[in-house]
């Protein structure tokens, strides 16, 4: 590729902005130019390059190749001791090729886009395959973001370093004007920026721009001696609009709090009880506890709890839970998974039945089904699995009130950290910031600092009442799986689950 | 600026290309003319590969390499970082020139200062043996071989298996270090690895895992025999886990999960957290915090050990020091910027090689001395608090009654203080894995709250 010109089509050399970006704009905006084609000349390919990379990499008798281009520009701007003082950039830029050859995958990826340096990791993931084939090329046709739920008015790209550090500079003095307690603040902006290109040998190539953005506060606060920490976040998928005052106003009040609440908070006495998810966080119940059991690849491999439950009943027949990828500027949304398949909303569960599992191609495949657009991966160095998007249950009919009063003894829960499970053991954790002991169908003590433990099927089946007050969170929610990240986010509406084991003294 | 280089090299040979090293000296020379008054600039370069198998078929393949640069840059009292793996200097130009200018807009931070030179490792130490000679040598149909032997030793042993995964995995690393107050610096290691997992049916719809994994810096040191075999034994052992009794018990912890328990208490001596006040050991310096059981020290310089390193990522000398010793504390990891914040004196960025001073049992000998405890076998989630140490994790593990691991436990948490855990380490085993940078025993604690029924 020749390199010069890569700048020249996609430099905004512009003196001060926090280093050179070497892309624009979403690609797109002229009528007679398909967003591909302009990115095909932002990496340097063309599409006779990209159909030789498809041939070699089919060249041991792989069933299917896809080619997945990536040009990721990520900024982090900091504040700690009450000044802005900390910044990072980071340029990401990089292809990888994927062979499937029955259910199994062969993967390489190159970081310097030119045509041998392609063929080389083309020749690497065919050997997935042993045998020899000739393939005839496939004429690449756009598939166009049907729907874009993340455009950008005003990209990143546009914004100096300066026209960020005010915001920060808010959102610290906001935290310390709240509270005297308040003894340090550290916050960062970050704003990621994606051109996504891919082709695959079906003759499917896309284009999908991606951006996101996050805002984040940790406030410490001391109190007659005692020292506490909580924090607040925002995440989105959002240009440079992300900020907004009203924004950093929400997160400061939250940051601050949620650290005052602890100085109150003790831990309750641990064991088997009621547990009263309150609505936004709570989803993260969903994401461990059965969310993960439905991505289709541990289904596929026999290796799930749930690998035996599509099409049958596994909880309350008012309980639905969706992933999906639809919310416009969420976290969470995907307008084109990374295997070229739409983003949609899922329903995983429907009126109590398992309706679907989540589903890459591979797995799409093995069941005989249509893709989810479940379909992700972390970066070009990594080969899409199954993920999650925005995991949440639908609201039921109950007042939030009236499950609480419900409770003889129990805890609500309502801000989490993070949380995990065993696919196939089906035991998931979450663990408790904080919350509040119900005491005789009423919120008493502040409770934090403790972890909830049950098992997938079970704490399902035992959600006996939800409210009508489905909430989506909006912090920043990164998945691990396979050892990839991957943005999430989840809801819920206010539910109780009748029994999980919650941490605490004896 | 003066300029004086300290060369060495951790290991044989030079991986980071003389084409890159001289475009990390281009850059620093760049941007020192263009505002900078120091610079940082970092390389890295790796490369990796790794072959999975289900059921001892191949299921995945993945190969790569990759390479970029990071570089710090101090200007007028500020300072930015920049990262990018485009190695290119027409691009780099426009990078570091636009990174100045960004850099500018920041407030001052004058505590942002490159570490005294005086402090620099200087080289002379014996090479460290962290690079296989041979790595790239090695054919990839050993490597298949390696992860399909592994998924083979389990496959078929028992009707209860559900599925075998099982994999080979490599790769090497290397940084190069060029810092404009005279300090350059390489280092390099490979890694192996062998790991199996073995699912199985459990009660009900459940299907049980478990695994192991070796792991070498060599390719000759590494196990290659045994893993799917002890994947496959260790999930029939936890087959017909169930919850216990709510309860104070004593906790045995085996040398695979023990880390987890030094990590919180690692995380609370560093720098950045003691000068946020957001450390439970925070002004602890000199006082009693685990009892007499309790030595922790960091042994930098082993050779051909997991973690040895001559300098940290500020290129500041490693030596072994004692963390905590007979449960006082001894020292905090303070790096240049917070030395220079708090006005104190720096000790290192972060330890290099942990060893938990060994008692004289392994796991079984501890096990036979509780009358009535929990194994703990895995972590399931769960966090702290880093202002208090209070802390609450998931755990599966076994019952431990009269001397012997019977019931298998799963389902239960297990929550505390640091402080107070520390306070009650009972027993250390002798038995840590040698093939982590963290060498902690198994761990034996009295009194510790479960919560399970």
């Amino acid at each position: 590729m020749d390199r010069r010109n890569f700048i020249r089509t996609g430099s905004l050399a512009l003196a001060g902005s926090i280093v050179a970006p070497t892309f624009a704009s979403p690609f797109g905006g002229s009528s007679e130019k398909t967003a591909v084609s302009e990115a095909m000349k932002h990496f340097g390919v063309t599409e006779n390059d990209l159909q030789k990379v498809i041939a070699a990499a089919l060249e041991k008798g792989g069933d299917y190749v896809d080619l997945f281009f990536e040009h990721t520009f990520s900024n982090y701007v900091g504040l700690r001791d009450r000044e802005v003082n900390r910044c990072n950039s980071n340029i990401d830029f990089g292809m990888g090729v994927r062979v499937i050859s029955g259910d199994q995958t062969g993967y390489a990826y190159v970081e310097e886009i030119t045509l041998s340096e392609m063929l080389k990791a083309a020749h690497t993931a065919a050997r997935i395959a042993s045998g020899s084939k000739k393939t005839n090329p496939v004429a690449l046709t756009e598939k166009p973001v049907k729907t874009n739920f993340y455009t950008v008015s005003t990209p990143w790209e546009n914004l100096l370093l300066k026209d960020k550090m005010p915001y920060l500079q808010r959102l610290n003095d906001r935290i310390f004007d709240a509270d005297k307690r308040v003894q340090k603040v550290t916050a960062s902006l970050t704003d990621d920026t994606s051109h996504i290109l891919f082709c695959n040998s079906e003759g499917v190539t896309f284009y999908d721009y991606r951006p996101m953005a996050t805002l984040s506060a940790v406030c410490i606060m001391e109190e007659n001696g005692k020292i506490e920490n909580n924090y607040a976040s925002r995440a989105y998928r959002k240009g440079a609009d992300f900020l907004t005052n009203d924004l950093v106003d929400i997160v400061a009040r939250e940051a601050v709090e949620n650290t005052a609440k602890l100085f109150q908070a003790v831990k309750p006495k641990g064991g088997e009880m009621p547990v009263v998810m309150g609505a936004g966080g709570s989803g993260i119940l969903l994401h461990e506890a059965i969310g993960h059991a439905f991505e289709a690849d541990f289904n596929r491999k026999n290796i799930s709890i749930f690998s035996d439950q599509l099409h049958k009943k596994i909880c309350n027949e008012n309980i639905s839970v969706v992933d999906d990828a639809t919310v416009p500027f969420n976290r969470g949304s995907v307008n084109i998974d990374d295997e070229g398949n739409y983003g949609q909303k899922t329903y995983i569960v429907r009126n109590g039945v398992l309706n679907s599992y989540l589903h890459d191609r591979i797995s799409a495949k093995h069941y005989g089904v249509a893709p989810t657009g479940n379909g992700r991966r972390e970066s070009f160095r990594n080969v899409p699995i199954p993920r999650m998007r925005i995991t949440y249950m639908e609201s039921g009919n109950m007042n939030e009130s009236d499950i609480i009063a419900s409770v003889k003894k129990g805890i609500y829960v309502n801000q989490f950290t993070n949380g995990q499970v065993q696919i196939g053991a089906g035991d998931f954790t979450f663990f408790v910031k904080s919350g509040y002991l119900i005491e005789d169908g009423k919120l008493t003590q502040p409770i934090k600092d403790i972890n909830i433990i049950g098992n997938g099927p079970k704490a399902l089946a035992d959600i006996t009442m939800v409210g009508n007050n489905l909430e989506l969170d909006n912090g920043t929610w990164t998945c691990g799986k396979d050892g990839q990240g991957c943005p999430v986010s989840q809801g819920m509406p206010s539910a109780l689950v009748s029994k999980l084991t919650v941490g605490g003294e004896s | 600026m003066k300029f004086e280089l300290n060369k060495f090299h951790s290991t044989n040979e030079i991986m980071i290309s003389n084409e890159n090293k001289n475009l990390a000296r281009w850059a620093m020379d760049f941007a020192l003319k263009n505002g900078c008054q120091a610079v940082k600039v970092n390389l890295y370069a790796g490369s990796n590969s790794s072959f999975e198998m289900r059921n001892a078929k191949m299921d995945r393949l993945q190969q790569a390499s990759e390479n970029g640069m990071t570089i710090a840059l101090y200007v007028d009292g500020r300072y930015g970082t920049y990262s990018t793996n485009r190695l290119d200097k027409t691009e780099l130009q426009s990078f570091i020139k636009n990174g100045i200018d960004s850099t500018r807009y920041l407030a001052k931070d004058e505590a942002q200062t490159l570490p005294d030179p005086s402090r620099y490792y200087k080289g002379g130490k014996p090479d460290l043996q962290l690079l296989d000679p041979n790595f790239s040598n090695i054919n990839p149909d050993n490597k298949v071989q390696m992860a399909r032997n592994a998924g083979e030793e389990a496959m078929g042993k028992d009707a209860r298996i559900i599925s075998v995964e099982s994999s080979y995995r490599d790769g090497e690393n290397f940084e190069y270090k060029l810092f404009s107050n005279g300090f350059e610096g390489e280092t390099g290691n490979s890694w192996f690895s062998i790991s199996a997992s073995v699912s199985m049916k459990g009660e009900g719809d459940a299907r049980p895992s478990s695994y192991w994994y070796e792991s070498a810096l060599m390719l000759n040191d590494l196990v290659k025999e045994g893993i799917g075999e002890k994947a496959l034994e260790r999930t029939i052992k936890k087959l017909g886990q169930k919850k216990i009794k709510s309860g104070k018990y004593t906790m045995v912890v085996d040398p695979l999960n023990s880390s987890r328990l030094v990590s919180p208490m690692i995380n609370a001596l560093y720098g950045s957290q003691l000068q946020q006040k957001n450390s439970f050991l925070l002004n602890k310096i000199g006082q009693q915090i685990g009892n007499e059981k309790f030595t922790l020290r960091d042994e930098p310089h082993l050779i051909g050990a997991m973690g040895a390193r001559y300098f940290d990522h500020e290129g500041v000398a490693t030596q072994p020091r004692t963390i905590f010793d007979k449960g006082v504390l001894k020292t905090y990891f303070i790096d240049t910027y917070i030395a220079n914040k708090m006005d104190i004196e720096p000790t290192i960025a972060d330890p290099s090689i942990l060893i938990l001073e060994p008692g004289n049992k392994d796991l079984q000998g501890l096990i036979a001395d509780v009358h009535t405890g929990i194994l703990v076998t895995g972590f399931n989630g769960g966090n702290s608090n880093s202002s208090t140490g209070d802390f609450s994790f998931g755990i599966e593990g076994f019952l431990i009654e009269n001397g012997q691991a019977t019931q298998p436990v799963n389902e239960m948490n297990v929550t505390g203080n640091f402080l107070g855990l520390w306070s009650s380490l009972a027993e250390v085993g002798n038995d840590p894995r040698l093939n982590s940078s963290w060498r902690i025993p198994s761990l034996v604690f009295d009194d510790v709250d479960f919560s399970g029924i």
